[in-house]
């Protein structure tokens, strides 16, 4: 045991505005149920029976007090709750800038590769002062992403990407907890998040051994899983080119249009019938079942390095 | 004497209301406003689920509408005139009890019980083709081309067929008693022929949701 | 030995003269005696969560009996007691009388949904002696179907089975509330009691077939292995929670609107005052119940619904507050320039009124999307909830069961035993849950049954106040046994208030009424502290 903490440490940038709108709730709080609770106590005490007091002319009609204190209460209220979505919002705006680590939540376990490939488990190592943007997806059952001391969490709810941001501003190591229930050892699946100094982070990297990047596993798993095939040079199919395809707009068969980012890319190589390209035939396989939680990353890893490739290129 | 525990049933009776009630209108009013609550219930019920297979009507198009191209659409429709013609006997049953006159009363509810039970037959008839053309998820189920949304289209229409057809089977068994009571010449009294008459609507009415949103996707444009 | 009159509770003896009653009042008692057994259950897991919680590492049970543990006191304590628990017993009991009536519109359907409830609760148990469920009361999805290698289909069917109780109740008290009031009592002089169960009657009716058809296809799925709500068979694990979650916030509603209802009596009653603004209380009450219909998604922040939906659902459920703030603040009015006494209702009624704002005001700041995203899944939630829902509700329930105890048993409870008891159960609650509030903003997850070191001095706390809190709750027990023997016999109208119930004697006799009442006045009607009577022809 150690003493009575009373706050959480704080370690992201989003932490402190966070606490600043607990604080006025707080605040609000204590004046509201204080407000209630001064006056049950007061007018126990003056009005207890037996108890000589002015009863006369009790206040009868009501509706004016009704609306002028429920209005009252509730405009306060409604005041920080859109501060609070206010936040909430920022908190799915990711900077274009971020450093982008996919993330896996298996029973019992997170699993993390950063973007040179490097794979950690149970740990994340993060530079400090760069935003970073973690993509998340589950193996099995829905597990959720927690770091008090940033504030954040997310569900990841498996057969889809979920993502969430952060900006860590001081170096130390933070609980990373897994927050939704996910089975016997659903209070074990967790570790720390590591905040470095970037020089320090850019040594860690560097002693993880040298592997190839994620986008290079991923060019490899293009050739093994047979894409290239279709979508490489001489491709015995007509299939869409995917270089620049990434980060873009993408016309569908069906008119709508939208923007190539992980989850496009996920569903093209799970459920390609969903979302047809405008101008080619469904003839794309399912790899659903073939292609792991890990495999996925890299692959769409690799199609986002395409599309880089092509807008450097331009 | 009177004991606590095993007072009369409350009986329906036109001369003496049960005890609880203080005269028979206020029992008849009670009784109905009753059966509009539990139809209520009822609503809710199936609309739980009719709003799960919407939203995976809306998720997967084309996959729920190529599934629902199995179903067996003539056979459908035959059954929907079948139940509102037992509808139509239904009301009447109804219509005649008010007017007092006994033997059409039984007449119409025994056809509106065979009707009832031929839209079970029919009914049967269909999960046998469906059963042979390997339709029956978890038990036989062989149209894997359209991956697993096949197959949950055609839970969700096990789903609401069965449960409609249980509905139905209570149905039929209250139309089947109040024809025998009728016949035998002990009617019962008009509000427990108003509130079965409620309920088949109710469960009629059921049947004309889910014919077109089961039946008819992908077989119309 | 007993009075020249027989009332219910003598007119017959057999034991077949109980379990085939269909007197409301037996009923009533059927139905108390069970959800105390299902409280003591539920209780007892609460006391191995906390006892396991005392240290931070996992020494006393295993992980996965942990997860049962707090399973079994979810489904338990929400299924099996609280829903029931005042609309069964006390409303079972008191709404006939309140309205004047002899019994309820339907009494075999009545009874026939204390069997329902037994069956559910029946299998539940089986499925707790067999080895339990590990899901947590939520059943979330695709855990419950692909993952959990507990009893889920035979708890499921538990609740299923109980959920037609709920139905059946509701269906009623809406009907006999419509069509068996009393001449001359019209909607707005029916005691504010009646309201609030017509409003959870009305959420008992149409949230509780959605949780009926959801927990089916959760079996069919589980059962048949077909891809409702797992990915990884074509489902979707979100239809899930927003099936769920459609029913279970309103029943949040459920579980407190009947106890607010009774604040509502007790307030008048011990301050022997008209309660404030009668009309906005009654229909604060149907707003609740239909405004709580539409604020499920506070849920699921972050579990990866449209931010869009986030925003809606946050405000709504700022709306959904206006009407409990009414409620509050004419409880406090009422109290003004009345004659309050302190008899052991009115302290439930005090304590529920301070720890229902604390609760309802902390839910506000799980509605405030970006706190939310922090202590969601966190003890901050659990504290919220445990405030409305004990320190509320069951404090509610204890304040009811005092406050009718006289004319259920026709003996009067030591008073001074009850003031110790719910002062005691004040503190130990707040003890006990208080040190949650702040261990769920440091950031510590729920449903742990290990935890990092310095979580560890709250959850000593809690734990103490646990203790505390299961000596409070005891000791009703031994004295309300204590009274049904030794305690003095109580008159009609004990407490000298206004009430229909009151005009019967205590005990009532079989049939309520020996004449129906005629009511010439709304109820709390109180003229220097003295109450008016309410009806004529008595
Ligand atoms: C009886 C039970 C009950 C009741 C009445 C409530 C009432 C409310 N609840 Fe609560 N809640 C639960 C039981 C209950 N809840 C449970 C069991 C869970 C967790 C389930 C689980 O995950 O296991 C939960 C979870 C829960 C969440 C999700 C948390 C999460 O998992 O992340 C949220 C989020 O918005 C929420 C909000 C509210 C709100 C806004 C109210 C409002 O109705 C409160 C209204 C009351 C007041 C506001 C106080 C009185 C008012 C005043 C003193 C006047 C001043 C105020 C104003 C005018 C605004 N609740
Ligand atoms: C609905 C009503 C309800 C009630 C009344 C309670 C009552 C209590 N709950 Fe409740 N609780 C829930 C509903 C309720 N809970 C729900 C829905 C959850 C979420 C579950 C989930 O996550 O799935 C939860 C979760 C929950 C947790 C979190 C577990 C976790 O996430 O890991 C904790 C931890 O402290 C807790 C504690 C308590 C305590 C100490 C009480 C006390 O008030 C209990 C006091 C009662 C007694 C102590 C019994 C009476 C004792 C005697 C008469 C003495 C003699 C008898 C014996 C010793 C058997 N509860
Ligand atoms: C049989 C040929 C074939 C194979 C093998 C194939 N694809 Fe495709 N792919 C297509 C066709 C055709 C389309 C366009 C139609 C569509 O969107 O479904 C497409 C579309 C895509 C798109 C969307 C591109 C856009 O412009 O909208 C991505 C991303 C993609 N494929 C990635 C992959 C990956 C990764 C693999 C290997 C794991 C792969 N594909 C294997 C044929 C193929
Ligand atoms: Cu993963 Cu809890
Ligand atoms: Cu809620």
């Amino acid at each position: 045991m150690r003493g009575f903490p009373v706050w959480p440490v704080e370690a992201g940038h989003y932490a402190g505005e966070m606490d600043a709108l607990f604080i006025a709730l707080v605040i609000v709080t204590v004046l509201t149920a204080g407000f209630v609770c001064f006056l049950l106590i007061f007018f126990a005490a003056r009005y207890r029976a037996g108890h000589a007091a002015d009863r006369s002319h009790t206040i009868e009609k009501t509706w004016k007090w009704e609306v002028g204190w429920t209005t009252a209460s509730l405009l306060i209220f409604v005041g920080l709750a859109v501060w609070g979505a206010d936040l909430y919002l920022r908190l799915y705006q990711p900077p274009k800038n971020a450093v982008q680590i996919f993330v896996v939540g298996k029973q019992w376990m997170w699993k993390a590769q950063h973007p040179g490939g490097q794979r950690e488990i149970n740990e994340l190592h993060v530079p400090v002062g760069r935003a970073v943007r973690l993509v998340m997806a589950s193996q099995d059952t829905i597990h959720s992403f927690y770091v008090p001391a940033l504030r954040v969490k997310q569900d990841v709810v498996p057969g889809r990407y979920e993502s969430l941001w952060f900006e860590a501003d001081r170096p130390g190591r933070y609980h990373l907890f897994c927050a939704e229930y996910c089975g016997t050892d659903h209070a074990r699946m967790g570790g720390w998040l590591v905040v470095m100094k970037p020089r320090e982070f850019a040594g860690w990297l560097r002693s993880q051994g040298g592997q190839p990047t994620l986008a290079a596993q991923g060019e490899q798993l293009f050739h093994s899983f047979g894409c290239s095939g279709c979508h490489g040079p001489g491709g015995t199919v007509r299939a869409p080119d995917l270089n620049g395809v990434y980060g873009g707009p993408v016309a569908l068969q069906d008119g709508r249009v939208v923007t190539a980012d992980e989850r496009y890319v996920r569903d093209s190589i799970l459920l390609p019938k969903s979302e047809v390209a405008a101008g080619y035939d469904p003839v794309m396989p399912s790899f659903a079942g073939q292609v792991g939680e890990d495999d996925l990353a890299k692959l769409v890893a690799y199609v986002q390095s395409l599309g880089n490739a092509r807008k450097g290129a331009s | 004497m009177w004991t606590a525990s095993l007072g009369p049933k409350p009986r329906m009776s036109e001369a003496t209301p049960a005890f609880q009630f203080a005269s028979v209108p206020q029992q008849r009013e009670a009784a109905t406003l009753g059966m509009w609550t539990f139809l209520a219930t009822e609503v809710l019920f199936f609309g739980a689920l009719i709003a799960a297979y919407s939203a995976y009507r809306i998720a997967w198009p084309d996959e729920i509408a190529a599934a629902a191209r199995h179903t067996k659409v003539a056979l459908g429709a035959i059954n929907t005139a079948v139940l509102l013609t037992s509808s139509a006997f239904m009301a009447s049953a109804v219509a005649f009890d008010e007017a007092k006159r006994r033997r059409p009363v039984v007449l119409c509810l025994l056809a509106t019980a065979v009707l009832g039970l031929l839209f079970i037959g029919i009914k049967g008839y269909e999960y046998c083709l469906e059963y042979q053309e390997g339709l029956v998820p978890a038990l036989n189920f062989q149209l894997g081309r359209y991956g697993g949304i096949g197959e949950l289209f055609f839970l969700f229409y096990f789903f609401a067929t069965g449960f409609h057809a249980v509905h139905l089977t209570i149905g039929i068994a209250m139309v089947v008693m109040l024809a025998v009571r009728t016949g035998a010449g002990h009617p019962p009294h008009a509000p427990v022929l108003r509130m079965v008459g409620l309920y088949w609507h109710f469960v009629d009415i059921v049947w004309i949701f889910l014919f077109p949103l089961i039946y008819l996707p992908g077989r119309v444009g | 030995m007993h009075g020249p009159r027989p009332n219910y509770l003598t007119a017959e003896t057999t034991i077949r003269s109980w379990l085939f009653s269909t007197d409301h009042k037996r009923i009533a008692l059927l139905y108390f005696a069970s959800i105390t057994f299902f409280f003591l259950i539920g209780g007892l897991a609460a006391v191995m969560i906390r006892l396991e919680l005392v240290t931070p590492a996992a020494d006393l049970v295993r992980p996965d009996t942990y997860n049962r543990l707090f399973t079994m006191h979810g489904v338990i304590m929400v299924w099996f007691f609280l829903v029931p628990s005042i609309p069964t017993t006390l409303g079972n009991f008191v709404l006939p009388l309140m309205l004047g009536a002899r019994d309820l519109a339907f009494p075999r359907l009545n009874l026939a949904s204390w069997y329902f409830y037994i069956a559910g609760g029946a299998l539940t148990v089986l499925a707790l002696l067999l080895g339990g469920v590990d899901t947590g009361w939520t059943f979330y999805e695709p855990y419950a179907s692909a993952f959990s290698n507990g009893y889920v289909t035979l708890a499921v069917l538990g609740i299923f089975l109980s959920g037609f109780s709920s139905i059946l109740t509701g269906l009623n008290f809406i009907v006999t509330t419509h069509k068996l009031r009393a001449p001359g009592l019209t909607w707005y002089r029916l005691p504010l009691f009646c309201w609030s169960l017509y409003s959870t009657s009305v959420i008992l009716v149409l949230a509780t077939p959605v949780l009926a058809m959801t927990l089916l296809m959760l079996v069919a799925e589980r059962v048949l292995g077909i891809g409702i709500f797992d990915p990884a068979l074509g489902g979707d694990p979100l239809l899930w929670q927003h099936m769920f979650w459609f029913y279970s916030h309103p029943a949040v509603y459920i579980m407190v609107l009947p106890a607010i209802g009774i604040v509502s009596e007790l307030i008048p009653a011990f301050a022997r005052k008209k309660i404030f603004g009668y009309k906005f209380v009654a229909w604060a009450s149907v707003a609740i119940a239909a405004i709580g219909f539409l604020v499920w998604g506070h849920h699921m922040f972050v579990a990866g619904q449209s931010l869009y939906a986030s925003l809606i659902f946050s405000f709504l459920s700022y709306l959904v507050a206006v009407p409990s703030a009414i409620k509050v603040f004419n409880w406090v009015a009422t109290l003004h320039k009345g004659w309050i006494r302190f008899d052991a209702p009115m302290l439930y009624a005090f304590g529920f009124v301070g720890l229902f704002t604390i609760g309802g005001l902390t839910g506000l700041f799980l509605a405030a999307l970006a706190i939310d995203v922090h202590v969601t899944d966190t003890y901050f939630v659990i504290a919220h909830f445990h405030y409305i829902m004990v320190g509320g509700s069951v404090s509610a329930f204890f304040g009811g069961l005092h406050y009718w105890w006289p004319k259920i048993t026709g003996r009067l409870y030591p008073e001074g035993w009850a003031r110790a008891a719910a002062i005691l159960m004040f503190f130990g609650f707040n003890l006990t849950f208080f040190p949650q509030f702040i261990l769920g903003w440091l950031g510590m997850p729920r449903r742990y049954d290990a935890y990092p070191p310095e979580f560890q001095i709250w959850h000593v706390l809690s734990s103490a106040g646990a203790s505390t809190l299961a000596v409070a709750y005891a000791m009703p027990l031994f004295y309300f046994f204590w009274s049904l023997v030794w305690g003095q016999r109580a008159p009609a109208n004990p407490w000298g208030v206004t009430g229909l119930e009151w005009l019967t004697s205590s005990p009532p006799p079989p049939r309520n009424f020996d004449t129906t009442p005629v009511v010439i006045r709304g109820p709390y009607d109180y003229v220097d502290g003295q109450p008016r009577p309410q009806a004529e022809n008595v």
